[in-house]
């Protein structure tokens, strides 16, 4: 990722952000000096000491999360109007506002570590490295789609990501996630899975099921609930008796984090890890917010108030957060981060344009990997009779 | 495929009928004596639900979502006119749900449960096959939780893909202890689903999607019940039978018109309930007709038109001058992209269809076999 060019300057305008953090000044910034930024909100944790609220990070990684967090910012807002233009169809669920999550996980774990999400899935495929154009092309259902053109927004993977994708169905990637830490472990590389669900599916019984067999057989297995307060149309206090989401797994330990604080949620995932490889589940709630509705169809204002959606994005924006910890830590000024944010469109705008000419996939892929390949599956016409196919 | 918005013809269908025999249909165009009104297919299932609730206080609605309307809108007003005691709104939870639903009409109330898509309703599978359908049963009569309805919208809607276009509807065909009914139209969906809400057994109750807004038709506004498991012939023919249900029949309907330029009459018949389904309505016309096509969106390979196909071929087998044939979905997950190709579109019956004025294909067929 590109990163702006750091210019040295003995005059600047520092302000400490009572909002934000203690800062530290620092009159020129090299790259990966470490910096240490204060969370926003001290870590509540359940069953468990809560990890200290002194991120280290550096100017870098900083400036690496702005870039990051506006290109997923960018894309989904691209994704939005091709779907408004008919150029998607189906189903798209955006992430903006979400991101801090990705971006601050990606930071504290390693491509070994996997990550199984639900369909909000379009900026975890990029935390995992997933380039724009896969990701275009796979919302268009074009061949050079990173799965094929076959998934749709709902089904994004990266294998050599350890990126396992991209559920349509709320909650099933829950037992999922705790057999993928299960095989983790009998190959003792070291490695966790971070299982993502919703407030939503906080409600369904596989949720349970897959923490008792976790805490039972101490998986490496981390579950986070990305709680953006709402159940496609139903705020939590509807839908659950505890929205305490992080208290939910009674025997296993919970930590709740602002997940709209990229430090937060990297300090919070390194712990997690940490955790997870010597004892076992845990649980981390983010809390976070999402600006779009549920998905492209739902306008997302007749639940809640526009006056509380632009109310979080003045006060809790995750990428307006780092931006100002940039500025006050005089790693950039606010125009090159413009500058930054205006090559990142571009960049999107480029990939959206090279997708729109990429290809559907060829008709026979309608019948490639139902089963392993040489299983040779037959298929028949319409009438079962007249054509009859050995499938690949 | 063929945009299918559709004025479908108003059939009178006579309530008490005597089961049996095909069944001719008087059609009327007008009716004098019924205040009826416009309205489409969500609109009629919540006009239902509307009488459902007003003629039973021990009647309650809930699901996902239901309290401001449902996705769908089919819920729309009932929580406020009901209160939100009778219609109220659940976690996500579809297992939860429906054992909730049977737990409450053991104790002899009406559940009227909403799947928000037949996609999801696979957590519930295990209570309604083991719970829901064998209550009455193990208990020697004792328990029953016939108050149960499950409403889900089910099948392709043009852009759905994996998980919001499934027909699942096979998969309840085989149990017994349950009903399955799936209307075609407006008119229809508020009888049946007032009929299966009053039925004294649990009822699975499938709604085409794609209909919600497209179909329009005629209803009256008055409290009525269209019977279960009575097959209706909505379309009368001589050289071969067409049997479907749901929103496939307005494509078999556009396939029977291209074969009737070709001088084929076709016979088409709305099974409407597929468990238990109406066996001697669809057993007289492929005696008359001597030729059964049967159509679903569901996947061929173990969908129910393998069951009429069985049965059909039992009790009619010398008077069948052709194979009984299927047009249904590949046998492949439901695609997104290439939805066009898997579902089975008025082409591909009227393939079959044309068979009947060509003895070759025919003579090829029964060969094959």
């Amino acid at each position: 990722m590109a990163l702006s060019r750091l210019s040295s300057r003995s005059t600047t305008l520092l302000h400490p952000l009572a909002t934000t953090s203690l800062l530290r000044r620092r009159h020129i910034s090299t790259d990966t000096t470490p910096l240490t930024v204060e969370t926003s909100l001290p870590f509540t944790s359940h069953l468990i000491s809560p990890p200290s609220r002194s991120v280290s990070t550096s100017s870098q990684e900083l400036l690496s999360f702005f870039h990051d967090m506006a290109l997923m910012r960018r894309m989904e807002i691209a994704a939005d109007s091709l779907y408004k233009a008919k150029l998607i169809r189906g189903f798209c669920h955006l992430y903006d506002g979400q991101e801090a999550v990705a971006i601050g996980m990606e930071a504290a774990i390693t491509k070994k570590d996997a990550i199984i999400t639900s369909y909000r899935d379009h900026c975890t495929f990029l935390g995992r490295g997933g380039g724009l154009y896969e990701a275009f092309s796979e919302l268009m259902g074009r061949k050079t789609g990173c799965s094929n053109g076959k998934g749709g927004s709902m089904h994004f993977y990266k294998k050599d990501a350890s990126f396992y994708g991209g559920h349509g169905i709320v909650g099933a990637q829950a037992p999922l996630g705790c057999g993928l830490a299960f095989a983790q472990k009998y190959l003792k590389d070291e490695a966790v899975t971070f299982t993502l669900y919703g407030d939503g599916a906080a409600n369904q019984g596989q949720l349970f099921e897959a923490l008792n067999i976790a805490a039972l057989w101490d998986l490496p297995a981390v579950l986070v609930c990305e709680n953006n307060h709402y159940g496609m149309g139903t705020a939590e206090w509807r839908s659950a008796k505890s929205p305490a989401y992080f208290k939910r797994g009674d025997y296993v330990p919970g930590l709740k984090v602002d997940g709209m604080d990229a430090l937060a949620v990297k300090q919070a995932c390194k712990f997690a890890k940490e955790h997870a490889l010597k004892n076992g589940p845990i649980i981390l709630e983010m809390d976070t917010y999402r600006y779009h509705g549920h998905s492209m169809s739902d306008p997302g204002s007749t639940y809640r108030t526009r006056d509380e959606i632009s109310g979080v994005r003045q006060v809790r924006d995750p990428i307006d957060r780092v931006r100002k910890l940039i500025i006050s830590h005089d790693i950039a000024t606010e125009k090159e981060l413009k500058d930054m944010e205006k090559e990142v469109r571009k960049e999107v705008d480029e990939a959206v344009a090279q997708a729109k000419e990429s290809p559907i996939p060829e008709p026979s892929e309608l019948f490639t990997n139902i089963y392993v390949k040489g299983f040779g599956s037959e298929s028949f016409g319409a009438d079962r009779k007249e054509l009859r196919a050995t499938l690949p | 495929m063929a945009s299918l918005l559709g004025r479908f013809c108003r059939k009178m269908v006579v309530p008490g009928s005597a089961h049996g025999g095909a069944r001719l249909v008087s059609t009327t165009t007008s009716c004098e004596s019924e205040t009826v009104k416009s309205l489409n297919l969500y609109s009629a299932i919540n006009q239902a639900l509307h009488i459902a609730l007003e003629t039973d206080p021990r009647s309650y609605v809930f699901g996902e979502d239901v309290g401001f309307g449902g996705v769908f809108r089919c819920t729309t007003g009932l929580a406020e006119r009901f209160g939100k005691n009778r219609v109220f709104n659940t976690p996500l939870c579809e297992q939860g749900i429906v054992g909730f639903g049977i737990g409450l009409a053991a104790m002899g109330n009406r559940a009227v449960v909403e799947i928000q898509f037949a996609d999801y309703i696979y957590p519930a599978f295990d209570q309604i096959v083991n719970e829901a359908a064998k209550f009455r049963y193990r208990s020697g009569n004792q328990f029953n939780c016939g108050g149960l309805t499950i409403r889900a919208p089910y099948g392709a809607v043009g852009h759905g893909g994996h998980y919001h276009s499934q027909s699942p509807e096979a998969f309840f065909c085989h149990v017994p202890g349950i009903k399955v009914v799936i209307p075609r139209s407006p008119r229809e969906a508020k009888g049946l689903l007032l009929s299966s809400i009053r039925d004294p057994n649990p009822v699975v109750f499938f709604e085409p999607k794609w209909l919600y807004r497209q179909a329009v038709e005629e209803v009256p506004e008055h409290d009525y019940m269209i019977p279960l498991s009575e097959a209706e012939v909505i379309r009368e023919g001589n050289d071969i039978t067409l049997v479907g249900w749901g929103a496939q029949l307005t494509v078999m309907e556009q396939a029977c018109l291209d074969a009737e330029k070709e001088g084929i009459s076709c016979e088409l018949i709305d099974l409407k309930t597929l468990l238990p389904w109406d066996k001697e309505t669809v057993e007289a016309s492929v005696k008359k007709t001597g030729r059964l096509l049967i159509s679903h969106e569901a996947p061929v390979t173990g969908g129910f038109g393998a069951e009429i196909s069985a049965t059909i071929l039992e009790r009619c087998f010398l008077k069948l001058e052709a194979p009984v044939s299927r047009v249904c979905g590949l046998d492949t997950p439901f695609p997104l992209v290439f939805e066009p190709f898997y579902m089975p579109t008025k082409n591909k019956a009227s393939f079959f269809c044309s068979s009947v004025s060509s003895p070759s294909k025919t003579h090829t067929f029964s060969c094959r076999h």
